[in-house]
């Protein structure tokens, strides 16, 4: 396939190797903790717990090219969009303002904002990577399984995993039909105005959805006809077996997500605040 | 003994129409019987097959009469559930019906479904992968594999179950000719081994009938026309005029004066025998015909000079691929799934650009202009016309093409109203496309290319899945185009409109141009056809059966002669 955006890598690594539903409750506790939490010396410890099951995974940051770019410039985007539009948030929150220089109008760059921003940013840092992590690392259909192990209706879960498998087989339509309607003059390439481009991706959008809409057909019949929908619970083929490292990792996350929040929550607010004493 | 199927005075009208599709169908299929019911498209003969397996009337909706009993059920009163452990189905689209991620995973659906515990679901799949030779693919993913090992997978998916009815819908129909010669080998394997019965639905009888079955059903507007032995059935006329192929061997026979209800194993090529007075008859035939040598003396219109080509950072595709094509020739080009074939017409038409090596219109090098500047010159038609129909009006689809190149109103309308004349749907014109049958939306597809003034048109597959009248009723309008000077290329793999319709032959084979000659010639040389996975003809078999020293003049003579017979009998109705 031409862009794998994001996807499955299969690698044989100590993160591939723990089931789905460890995996998945890593990435709840990451992303609960990271959501609650303003305390710097917390995120900071995720972080490196990510980092560190980053590298545990193998896998490569070129291999997930595509997402990082898109990461650095939300992170980027993000930090400008929230100075802009209110250049003081930081300040109220920690009740006391550092000047260090004005740079126009209300525009004050103050030590706090700065601070207040680092701590915004660190959480999609931390966020982002777990849940790349996650996808990258663990197998479709055994994600689908630990889903439904954590209670999601296993129709619900199948359909994340059948979209996941069918990804690829509708960008190669994608490709065909484009290909084809661009020798009967339907242009996408960058000279065509932006309108008119709206216009024609129309144009291949529509024999897209009739011909995907017909797959889904055949999809459910060939299900049905294969009992799905027989029984209120299935088993899953890929479904892996915990093992001794599994139950670590589940023991550490909730440990950890305790510890956290008892820490976020030491003050009177859970805002960790240097500037205070 | 008792049937294992019955169908009792059955009726079915689907909600969406106005008529019913089956009437009145009485039909006894006994246990560990094999049975082929063929029919033309729209003959009924697929609604059978899921009455039989659930779908109707549990997925798809419509009013049953009288009864159908499947293992002792009355299938009205059960469910798709409890059918689907005594029926397992085989769908006609092997990737449609790939659900899984892995094979293994995919031959594991119904088990996952029944809820079997994991260690006994991985023996059980290996098993099943065991009986149709996929076991050293467990971990491969859908788009590692081949069509047909697809199907194998969705064979072992049905074969976990064991279930004792196998349904098969329309099994050739995705498959290049060897591939489907051993899917109906494989068929007749687990038949024997599992001593299921078998029910393949199919209307390429003549595939099907490289093994032996029990009994063909001819089903036609949703009646039994026959229900007999396959030799009764071969030996009357009803299959032509039902609209199904008849055998070419038979026809062959039929045209040199034999009687063929004495001919032994005439429903088996394998093992038919012909006597002395057989053979001397074809022979007698054969000298009577005149040997014509067609040339064509036009000047080149496409060169493809040592092309190579390769998608973004792995394998070539194509390698070094030279070939000349004159002008007005309709000629194809054949090879397995993934040999290169629909690749290299992408070359041609612009849509990927070769590594090296030239494409020459006219005598002109086009290899890198864009897409919107060849399709003037050279047209692409998909396989599917889902795939290219984007306006509701057929007008408007067929004017898309010529719109913003400066023509005026009157000149676009003049333009498609002669198009829309060349290609028979005039009457059509203010229609909306999804009033179409398959057959005339394909029609409003070459349109919509022919429109544009192209004059080589090439088209994937332009009778995939069609029966034996649609076939006829699309490849005599290309051959309408070809006379009119069009030069025409197709991609297929119908072995018989490759010997009928064309005149020359590209062979593709894992990226490389295996052999350039006439369809014939390509049909009667052994190595070729099992190097690109084809099929012999079976006018080969009956050539070598009565000594003919040139079977490939013999296969021509066959042809020439089928064709004039086809006009005479155009004429006469």
């Amino acid at each position: 396939m031409a862009n794998k955006v994001l996807n499955y890598i299969p690698k044989d690594s100590f993160i591939h190797r723990l089931s789905g539903t460890t995996k998945l409750i890593i990435f709840l506790s990451f992303s609960f903790l990271c959501g609650l939490s303003f305390d710097t010396r917390v995120l900071l410890f995720l972080l490196f717990l990510s980092v560190l099951g980053f590298i545990l995974s193998k896998i490569k940051l070129k291999e997930i090219r595509f997402m990082s770019t898109f990461l650095v410039i939300f992170i980027v985007m993000n930090a400008i969009l929230l100075f802009l539009f209110n250049p003081e948030y930081g300040p109220n929150l920690y009740g006391s303002r550092t000047v260090l220089f004005h740079i126009a109008g209300k525009y004050y760059l103050t030590l706090e904002q700065l601070f207040y921003q680092f701590n915004v940013s660190l959480k999609y840092v931390i966020g982002f990577p777990i849940a790349i992590l996650f996808i990258s690392t663990t197998n479709p259909s055994e994600f689908a399984s630990s889903l439904s192990q954590i209670g999601v209706p296993y129709r619900i879960s199948y359909s994340v995993s059948l979209a996941l498998r069918y990804i690829p087989d509708i960008q190669q339509d994608y490709h065909e039909i484009a290909q084809c309607q661009e020798a009967r003059g339907v242009a996408l390439g960058k000279d065509v105005k932006f309108f008119e481009r709206i216009k024609n991706s129309v144009k291949i959008l529509l024999p897209l959805v009739l011909t995907s809409l017909n797959r889904i057909d055949e999809i459910s019949n060939s299900m049905q006809l294969r009992s799905f929908g027989k029984n209120k619970k299935r088993t899953w083929y890929m479904q892996k077996k915990m093992t001794i490292a599994d139950y670590s990792v589940i023991c550490f996350c909730i440990v950890l997500f305790i510890v956290g929040l008892i820490i976020t929550n030491q003050g009177d607010s859970n805002i960790y605040n240097p500037f205070v004493r | 003994m008792k049937p294992i199927i019955s169908f009792k005075d059955f009726s079915f009208q689907y909600n969406a129409q106005k008529r019913p599709t089956l009437h009145n169908i009485n039909l006894d299929i006994y246990e560990g019987e094999k049975i082929l019911i063929c029919g033309a498209s729209g003959s009924g003969k697929s609604t059978i097959g899921n009455c039989i397996n659930g779908l109707i009337p549990f997925s798809m909706n419509g009013n049953i009469e009288g009864e159908c009993i499947v293992d002792g059920i009355n299938t009205k009163n059960s469910s798709i559930f409890e059918l689907s452990t005594r029926v397992g189905t085989v769908l006609q689209d092997p990737d449609g019906q790939f659900v899984g991620l892995t094979v293994g995973e995919d031959i594991a659906f119904a088990l996952e479904n029944d809820c079997v515990k994991q260690d006994e679901m991985y023996n059980k799949t290996l098993e099943a992968a065991r009986k149709v030779f996929i076991d050293s693919h467990m971990k491969h993913a859908p788009y590692d594999l081949s069509g047909g090992q697809k199907q194998r997978v969705s064979m072992a998916g049905v074969l976990v179950d064991d279930v004792k009815i196998l349904l098969f819908d329309e099994p050739l129909a995705n498959l290049d000719p060897a591939t489907g010669k051993s899917a109906i080998e494989l068929i007749d394997k687990i038949q024997k081994e599992t001593n299921t019965t078998v029910i393949i639905i199919e209307h390429r009888i003549e595939d099907v009938l490289w093994e032996k079955v029990d009994r063909i059903v001819l089903i036609d507007e949703g009646r039994i026309i026959a229900d007999s032995k396959p030799e009764e059935l071969l030996c009357s006329n009803l299959l032509k005029q039902y609209g199904i192929r008849e055998p070419l061997y038979i026809s062959s026979l039929k045209y040199a004066g034999i009687d063929i209800n004495k001919v032994e194993n005439i429903d088996n090529i394998k093992t038919l025998k012909l006597n002395k007075e057989d053979i001397n008859k074809i022979n007698t035939w054969f000298l009577k015909q005149d040997k014509l040598v067609k040339h064509n003396d036009n000047d080149v219109i496409l060169e493809v000079k040592n092309v190579d080509f390769a998608y973004e950072n792995s394998l070539k595709v194509l390698k070094d691929i030279s070939f000349k094509i004159k002008k007005g020739e309709m000629l194809s080009i054949v090879g397995k799934n993934g040999a290169g074939k629909s690749t290299m017409s992408k070359v041609i038409c612009g849509f990927e650009k070769a590594l090296n090596g030239q494409i020459i219109f006219n005598g002109k090098d086009i290899t890198n202009d864009s897409i919107r500047s060849i399709s003037a010159h050279i047209g692409y038609v998909m396989q599917n016309p889902n795939q290219m129909i984007s306006q509701a009006l057929i007008f408007d689809e067929v004017a898309m093409g010529i719109k913003n190149i400066g023509l005026s109103d009157e000149e676009i309308e003049k333009r498609v109203y002669d198009t829309l004349k060349i290609c028979g749907l005039y009457e059509f014109r203010n229609w909306p496309i999804s009033a179409l049958s398959f057959g005339q939306k394909k029609r409003v597809t070459i349109a919509s290319i022919l429109v544009m003034g192209p004059e080589i048109i090439i088209l994937d597959e332009p009778t995939a899945g069609q029966d034996f009248y649609h076939y006829t009723e699309i490849m005599e309008f290309l051959k309408e185009l070809n006379n009119l000077g069009k030069t025409i290329i197709l991609i297929t793999h119908d072995m018989h409109l490759m010997l009928e319709y064309t005149n020359r032959s590209l062979v593709f084979e894992d990226g490389k141009l295996l052999a350039d000659k006439s369809g014939s010639a390509v049909l009667c040389d052994e190595e070729l056809i099992k190097k690109a996975s084809l099929k012999e003809t079976s006018l080969f078999n009956i050539a070598t059966m009565a000594n003919i020293l040139d079977p490939v003049e013999f296969v021509d003579c066959f042809i020439a002669y089928d064709i004039k017979e086809k006009d005479n009998g155009k004429q006469s109705s």
